[in-house]
């Protein structure tokens, strides 16, 4: 498509550019397809600043008689300003904006345009597949195995064409399984705990409805899971009430008739639109500066952002409980298993699994868990907290996911292989990035546009040995050890890093965190 | 000791305030100074001691299954909930601490019968280790604005301050005994800070006695000498830090604040902190969100809003910040006072020379800050603290206010202070502990009169023996002379959870970065250390020391070898390194940078 039809101003001379921690700065603005960018020639120096479109969140304008004002809030929570020369300019250059920064069609966003010169598309994108996965746990391959049985996604068209299931449950039975599951989303292993072999699986809810239906195949999968070991915990991401209600829409959960070998547990984890309001006001929150001290308390509160940090952080942990004290295997579901589901399982993961911790293991628990395991992330991405656009299906899940794995970090700030930064570009390039690794809302969407084959992948480049370095955490000690996070409110915090990202505070804490790195790397020289 | 009626108790449960775990059972015992649980249900040995001048309130719950509840909570905000099986048992160890936390006169404080085995002289040295006389030295005081003066030598001028005092040169004697008058409790305008750069000061005092219309000719000479103190500026700021309704109940009382057409060039400034009534309240509030029994996020929210605890600290913050940018910025004299001018006035004088001066951000500077502010000010420790059985209503947390300012900040500059949040969790339990003699008393004279300082020992030189324990590994001496200017938005206010929750061990983060960090700074110097001590022998077995006749001697010329000559020596050396003794030595070799010709021999052993 050409953009250039909805360029009508290309170049503005003499704009005021006003950012955090710079002082306004005067230069030429200029609109491509996919950026705008700023250039200022300062005698010899000259500096540029890019923005990439799809980053900007929401943009105001106020034009006069001669000139005008623009604000543009960006995704990441950033606002800049920009002062335009002429009122015609100006109305033009928000109009292609406001365009161009909300691009429908994947195929024309900027990943497929991005072509840096280190990297190159023959290199391999993704870090791992299904079947990689798979062969790596070779304790499990006696009673799991992997199934192709949706290879052309027509079982499940969120799920990746390969995922592991109990041996003694063949593929017909599959397809049965999906058809009574919502979306086709059938029960799948997503983890297995090796010290006593127990497993965490997911799903979305059965579609039992009002009548109660059962699935015999269902069941034999269930029954499968646990096979022998007596017990299974289900922990649905709904309150029980909620669950009773889905029902009337041809949902439902699993009853105490049907699997008498499951112990149904309800933890309500907020979703969707809740979220996206609740991340909308906590930004608010941070971006008024004018209120007192109770004014700024009550305001957090009221945002409720901490809370649903604190129920996932709280579900998970009964999750990893489950599994390793208990020793029992859970299955995670809520409705569509696409989201609180994914939250709860990476999480619990993490707190299990010391080798989701490391740098290399995260970006895997991220590619498995959330990327082929079909969290639509350009439905819950499409906007952030500044946009005045009807909310449709947004929702930070996965900013809620970097939020935990946060509050994690700090209360284990030893033994995470990676390190904020990471956290903090993931929240950023989830919304607006050069790589097309978030793009689409699966893995079957991904391979239908090309992705893995036009653009490169965030997860790879990350891993390059001049990135690794700043993604690292300098006083990384491995601990096999489960870390069990402390839930009590006092315990968890705001995440300034991101939410106050754009303050002088954050400021004094980048610099600390250099100085940290620094010494850790001057002591590790000595010793 | 004849208050205690049971000195020990078995099969006592400890219970966890926060989670449905299985108590600890163990053995209470009751000794003159201290309260031990000694957990018998696990193997490790564990014990919990709590000193009984900590304990803030003991609670006798009613009979339950379990058995007799007995509910502590201490200044240090240690709380711990015993199950005693027998009523009888738990009603005399109530009883017992309830007469043991509260001495009835201060000779029963702990600091009596401390005795850590110093003699005579290391115990007057003890006392000499901070000086806040030396401090205005350090400031370059006197100068040919300021002098020092022992007017109140014998505490004839103001019995609750010191007896060195720091006054403009041009304030004649009669006008530091008029003002004296015209202040409340005779606590004159006199010198908290002086800042070189600017020729500006922070002084500060009590209200004035000015009522509704009263004025002090003496009182109003004072202020103007202090103003042409600072010869470049042509006015000065008068900071009353109470809430402007108070102020003006004042006036009724016959006290008050200053009228700006009574004191020429003045320009006067309420900063609105609340009264040591409302921050005890505060922090009673404060202390029952934190002993919730999981309580939700918004609960805790709210209770925190409610406590308005953080709105205090922000609001002694924002004076502070305020004095600092007057005299920093503004380059003017400040004159602070509140009603008496050692609570309120006491907090931001020294959060304003936090923020002026590094000196103060650094371990030593901390301790004479404390000195100078607060102990030889007057701020009332006895009766703020509640060490001894007194009036209730005089108990505020006043001192905790300015400790966790000074947190707040090292928060906002994570490398801006020598000293990190262990040495203000020390302090401010050595304030409470009365462990040592600095903080019994309410002023010098009294201190004077009490003998302490031949009866207790000095926390200082006992703080800085521990130093290593306080250091701030970040700490960056490059900052400078930086004033700081912290932001004091809302959102940067946090509940202090090492400071309210320290002893509940499950709140705090499992890992600590202060203490890796404190790790491992500490093996590399001794790393650098074992080198030099390496190359100093190696030098010798070089043959440089020949003439000494032992290879193993590291006399003290051989410490100044110059690089070049040391790596010089290490090749020299190599076929000599062999055997266990250089098997150790491989390990030290390799840190360095200053030794980096000295790895290859390391590498081929």
């Amino acid at each position: 498509m050409e953009f250039s039809e909805h360029i009508k101003t290309a170049n503005v001379e003499d704009v005021v550019l006003r950012r955090p921690f710079h002082p306004p700065m005067q230069g030429t603005l200029c609109v491509t397809g996919h950026h705008l960018l700023f250039s200022n020639r300062d005698g010899d120096s000259s500096r540029l600043v890019l923005l990439l479109l799809r980053n900007i969140d929401a943009i105001e304008k106020r034009p006069s008689v001669s000139s005008g004002t623009i604000t543009l809030k960006c995704k990441d929570l950033c606002v800049l300003q920009l002062d335009i020369p002429g009122m015609e300019e100006c109305l033009n250059i928000a109009r292609s904006i406001e365009y161009l920064s909300s691009l429908d069609i994947v195929s024309d966003m900027y990943p497929f345009f991005y072509r840096p010169l280190k990297l190159s598309l023959q290199d391999q994108w993704g870090l791992s597949s299904p079947e990689q996965n798979y062969a790596q746990m070779e304790e499990l391959q006696d009673r799991w195995r992997l199934s192709h049985v949706n290879k052309d996604y027509s079982v499940c068209p969120s799920y990746p064409p390969a995922v592991i299931v109990p041996h003694s449950i063949d593929d017909e039975t599959l397809v049965k399984v999906a058809k009574f599951r919502q979306g086709g989303r059938f029960p799948v292993l997503c983890y297995y705990h090796r010290k006593n072999g127990m497993v965490i699986m997911r799903s979305s809810q059965p579609l039992t409805g009002a009548n109660r239906k059962r699935c015999r195949e269902d069941e034999l999968l269930l029954q499968a899971v646990i096979d022998g070991s007596g017990l299974g915990y289900i922990i649905d991401t709904r309150s029980n009430q909620q669950a009773q209600q889905a029902r009337m829409t041809g949902g439902g959960f699993e009853s105490k008739s049907s699997y008498s070998c499951w112990k149904r547990l309800h933890r309500q984890l907020e979703r969707g639109k809740v979220l996206q309001e609740s991340l909308i006001k906590l930004v608010e929150a941070c971006g008024d500066h004018s209120h007192s001290v109770d004014r700024w308390l009550s305001k957090l509160e009221n945002s409720k952002w901490l809370s649903h940090v604190h129920t996932a952080l709280a579900t998970a942990g009964l999750l990893a409980e489950c599994v390793e004290r208990d020793g029992h295997s859970v299955l995670v579901h809520g409705s569509e298993g696409t989201d609180a589901t994914l939250l709860v399982s990476s999480l619990a993961q993490l707190i299990l699994d010391p080798n989701t911790r490391t740098l290399d293991g995260f970006l895997g628990l991220l590619e498995r868990e959330w990327l082929l395991a079909g969290h639509p992330f350009q439905h819950r991405c499409a906007h952030s907290a500044y946009s005045h656009a009807r909310l449709r299906l947004e929702a930070p899940v996965f900013v809620l996911l970097l939020d935990c794995v946060w509050q994690l970090a700090r209360q284990f700030p030893l033994a995470m292989g990676f390190s904020e930064p990471l956290l903090l570009r993931l929240a950023r390039e989830v919304y607006a990035s050069d790589y097309g690794t978030f793009l689409c809302n699966s893995d079957q969407e991904r391979c239908a546009a090309g992705v893995k084959e036009r653009t490169h992948c965030l997860f790879q480049f990350l891993l390059k040995p001049s990135e690794r370095e700043h993604y690292s955490n300098p006083l990384y000690e491995p601990t096999e050890l489960a870390i069990w996070p402390s839930i009590q409110p006092q315990s968890l915090q705001l995440w300034r890093g991101l939410f106050l990202r754009w303050t002088q505070h954050a400021v004094h804490l980048e610099k600390a965190q250099e100085e940290l790195r620094n010494l850790v790397i001057e002591c590790r020289g000595a010793s | 000791m004849e208050h205690i009626l049971t000195p020990k108790v078995e099969e006592v449960k400890l219970l966890d305030r926060y989670t449905a775990k299985k108590p600890a059972i163990g053995t209470l015992y009751l000794t003159a100074t201290h309260l031990i649980f000694v957990e018998t249900s696990c193997n490790t040995r564990k014990e919990t001691w709590m000193l009984h001048h900590l304990i803030a309130t003991v609670e006798k719950l009613p009979l339950t299954a379990m058995g007799c509840p007995l509910h502590i909570s201490c200044k240090n905000f240690h709380v711990a909930h015993f199950v005693i099986s027998s009523e009888r048992d738990c009603q005399n160890v109530h009883q017992s601490l309830v007469r043991l936390s509260q001495p009835g006169k201060v000779e029963e404080l702990y600091a009596f019968l401390y005795n850590p085995k110093q003699d005579e002289d290391e115990r007057r040295n003890g006392w000499g280790f901070i000086d806040s006389a030396m401090d205005f030295k350090r400031m370059g005081l006197p100068n040919e604005f300021w002098e020092m003066t022992d007017l109140n030598k014998n505490y004839e001028l103001c019995s609750t301050y010191h007896s060195e005092l720091g006054i403009p040169k041009t304030a004649s004697k009669g006008t530091v005994f008029g003002s004296a008058k015209f202040r409340s409790r005779g606590r004159i305008p006199t010198l908290s800070y002086y800042h070189k750069e600017s020729n500006a000061a922070i002084c500060r005092c009590s209200q004035p006695l000015s009522g509704l219309s009263a004025r002090c000719v003496e009182d109003e000479e004072m202020l103007q000498a202090i103003s042409r103190a600072n010869p470049k500026s042509t006015f000065m700021y008068v900071v009353d830090t109470r809430p402007k309704l108070n102020a003006m109940a004042n006036r009724a009382a016959g006290k008050g604040y200053e009228n700006e057409d009574n004191y020429s060039n003045i320009c006067f400034q309420f900063v609105g902190i609340e009264n040591i009534h409302v921050m005890r309240n505060s922090l009673q509030k404060l202390l029952e969100v934190c002993a919730m029994k999981s309580p939700t996020m918004s609960d805790y929210l709210t209770g925190l809003e409610n406590s308005g605890w953080l709105r205090h600290i922000k609001a002694v913050m924002d004076a502070g910040v305020f004095l600092a940018k007057a005299v920093a910025e503004d380059k003017a004299s400040v004159l602070v006072h509140c009603s008496d001018g050692w609570d309120r006035t006491a907090q931001v004088c020294s959060l304003a020379s936090i923020l002026l001066d590094p000196f103060y951000r650094t371990i030593k500077g901390l301790m004479v800050l404390i000195e100078k502010e607060w102990i030889s000010m007057g701020h009332k420790f006895t009766q703020r603290c509640g060490h001894v059985d007194g009036d209730p209503k005089e108990v505020s947390p006043v001192f905790t206010q300015f400790i966790e300012c000074l947190w707040n900040l090292m928060e906002q500059y994570p490398c801006g202070f020598e000293y990190n949040e262990k040495y203000l969790l020390e302090i401010h339990n050595h304030v409470y502990s009365c462990q040592f003699g600095n903080f019994i008393g309410n002023c010098q004279r009294e201190r004077e009169e009490m003998r302490l300082y031949e009866r207790t020992f000095s926390v200082w030189p006992f703080l800085w023996e521990n130093r290593h324990q306080y250091r701030n590994p970040l700490h960056k001496c490059s900052l400078g002379r930086e004033v700081l200017r912290p932001s004091t938005l809302p959102l940067n206010f946090k509940f202090w959870c090492g400071m309210y929750n320290h002893f509940d061990k499950g709140m705090q983060p499992k890992q600590s970065i202060l203490d890796h960090l404190l790790t491992i700074t500490q093996k590399k110097a001794e790393g650098e250390k074992k080198m030099t001590d390496l190359q100093i022998q190696l030098a010798v077995m070089d043959g440089v020391l020949a003439d000494q006749g032992s290879p193993t001697g590291t006399p003290p010329e051989q410490t100044s070898l110059s690089p070049v000559s040391v790596s010089h020596t290490a090749e020299n050396a190599k076929p000599l390194m062999n055997g266990a003794a250089v098997e150790e030595a491989e390990i030290e070799l390799v840190p360095t940078a200053g030794s980096e010709k000295m790895e290859p021999v390391a590498i081929e052993n």
